[in-house]
């Protein structure tokens, strides 16, 4: 562990541009190609690659385990959730029109815009989840 | 060209028949329980060339709406293998996770040395 | 030019599938299995797909490499000497295989815009996505907006899938540490 000085600190030049790369790719997603399941994967891909360089328990201290663990249930309920406030709205479930009736146009967004949100929490947490349960298995 | 334009026509299908079936293969004839589901992945990789060939247009574009565009690629596909790729990945994990567990109680991952070890047990 | 770098690129990927089946050292079978995720993202931009490519470069070379890497630290790199003869599985491989291209046949051929797949609901998205709820990444608008319901079963997979993992393989009371207890014991007694 002490002949990776270049590893390591081009990992740390890295992570940041990842992270910022994974949010562009959720907020651009309606422009560009991205969305939630790419920058999902990409934050998660992120945490791992410090994990992987510096150990899993400095990742869990920056992640925690019950962190990531509530994480994977709070985004299927913001995407659930979405869908059951438009059926309070009088609408169809998922049917984001609700959100605006004046301005389907922007409920739309927003709908897609949450959904999203969901999606990258449901999918970076089940990720980091899945990586320390496989990491804490090893040693 | 002209001689070419069958095999051009089918190629793709062609290729994605030869990674599912090689991905078959692995599945059926490897006992190793990593490469079987190695040869699971490959297979469903093939899948996602299955869907998304047929959605390509010579000439067209990718489908994101943009000026001077006339013509685009079909986004349906896209989307369906778009969700599939994430769910692949998730059961390979599970996958992986029982392979784990064999491997703890076992020691092995090789399917016949399981089996001899059963065979022995009773 | 599009379908000839399509067949180079489809034409690797089918070289880098016969090493992944042909070699026994699963160390190089994963890192195999990188480049080939790499290579069908490639193939994917080519076909249009964006978006694809982006998840399965991500997904397929990045997190299933690294978990496969670390679940093969816990076992064996070198895969055993096959028991069997390879003969059924050929057979069964290659009769699918040959099925399969016979039904090639009957299929329109690749790129053309007049097929059933491309004249019915997929294209009519491209119109309604913009009046809909303007977002110009169509597969976004479709992926979230009009087949939401869908998408929300796909995460609902994932949660799934997550969930099972973590039951897996939380520590808590491990089958391997209760077998090796009991056979502590039996030596003893």
């Amino acid at each position: 562990m002490k002949l990776d000085v270049v590893l390591r600190v081009v990992t740390k030049l890295m992570l940041p541009f990842m992270l910022v790369f994974a949010v562009y790719v959720q907020f651009h997603g309606d422009y560009g190609p991205g969305g939630g399941f790419q920058a999902g994967v990409i934050a998660a891909a992120a945490l791992i690659l410090y994990a992987l360089m510096f150990g899993l328990t400095s990742a869990m201290r920056v992640v925690p385990t019950w962190l990531v663990e509530k994480m994977i249930p709070v985004g299927v309920m913001i995407y659930g959730g979405t869908g059951v406030v438009s059926m309070f709205l009088h609408e169809n479930f998922l049917n984001y029109d609700a959100l605006d009736h004046h301005h389907t146009v922007h409920a739309q967004e927003w709908g897609v815009f949450l959904v999203e949100v969901g999606v990258f929490v449901t999918v970076s947490s089940t990720m980091i989840a899945i990586f320390y349960a496989f990491g804490g298995r090893g040693r | 060209m002209e001689v070419l334009q069958p095999i051009l026509a089918h190629f793709n299908h062609w290729i994605t028949i030869f990674l599912m079936v090689a991905g078959l293969y692995v599945v059926v004839a490897r006992g190793n329980m990593i490469k079987k589901l190695i040869g699971l992945s490959l297979f469903q990789t093939s899948v996602y060339l299955l869907y998304i060939s047929p959605g390509k247009i010579l000439g067209g574009t990718a489908p994101i709406i943009g000026d001077n565009i006339e013509v685009y690629s079909n986004p349906l596909p896209h989307v369906l293998i778009l969700t599939a790729i994430v769910v692949g990945v998730a059961t390979l994990a599970l996958g992986l996770g029982l392979v784990v567990r064999i491997n703890e109680v076992y020691g092995t991952i090789e399917e016949d040395e399981i089996f001899t070890q059963e065979d022995d047990d009773e | 030019m599009e379908s000839l770098i399509n067949m180079v690129l489809l034409s690797l990927l089918a070289v880098v599938t016969i090493g992944v089946v042909r070699l026994r050292n699963l160390f190089a079978v994963i890192i195999l299995g990188g480049i080939y995720s790499f290579l069908m993202a490639s193939v994917l931009i080519v076909l249009d797909a964006v978006d694809v490519a982006m998840t399965e470069a991500s997904v397929g070379a990045g997190i299933s490499t690294v978990l496969m890497l670390t679940v093969l630290y816990m076992t064996r790199v070198e895969e055993a000497k096959p028991v069997h003869t390879p003969m059924l599985p050929i057979f069964v491989a290659g009769g699918t295989g040959a099925v399969l291209v016979y039904g090639t046949w009957g299929l329109p051929a690749f790129g053309l815009a007049d097929t059933p797949i491309n004249t019915h609901v997929g294209m009519a998205y491209m119109d309604l996505s913009i009046p809909d709820t303007g977002i110009p990444n169509v597969v976004t608008s479709v992926l979230a907006s009009y087949r939401g319901f869908d998408t929300f079963g796909e995460t609902t997979v994932v949660f799934t899938a997550g969930i099972g993992v973590l039951l897996l393989l939380r520590r808590g009371v491990s089958l391997a540490r209760l077998r090796r207890k009991q056979q502590e014991e039996e030596s003893k007694s």
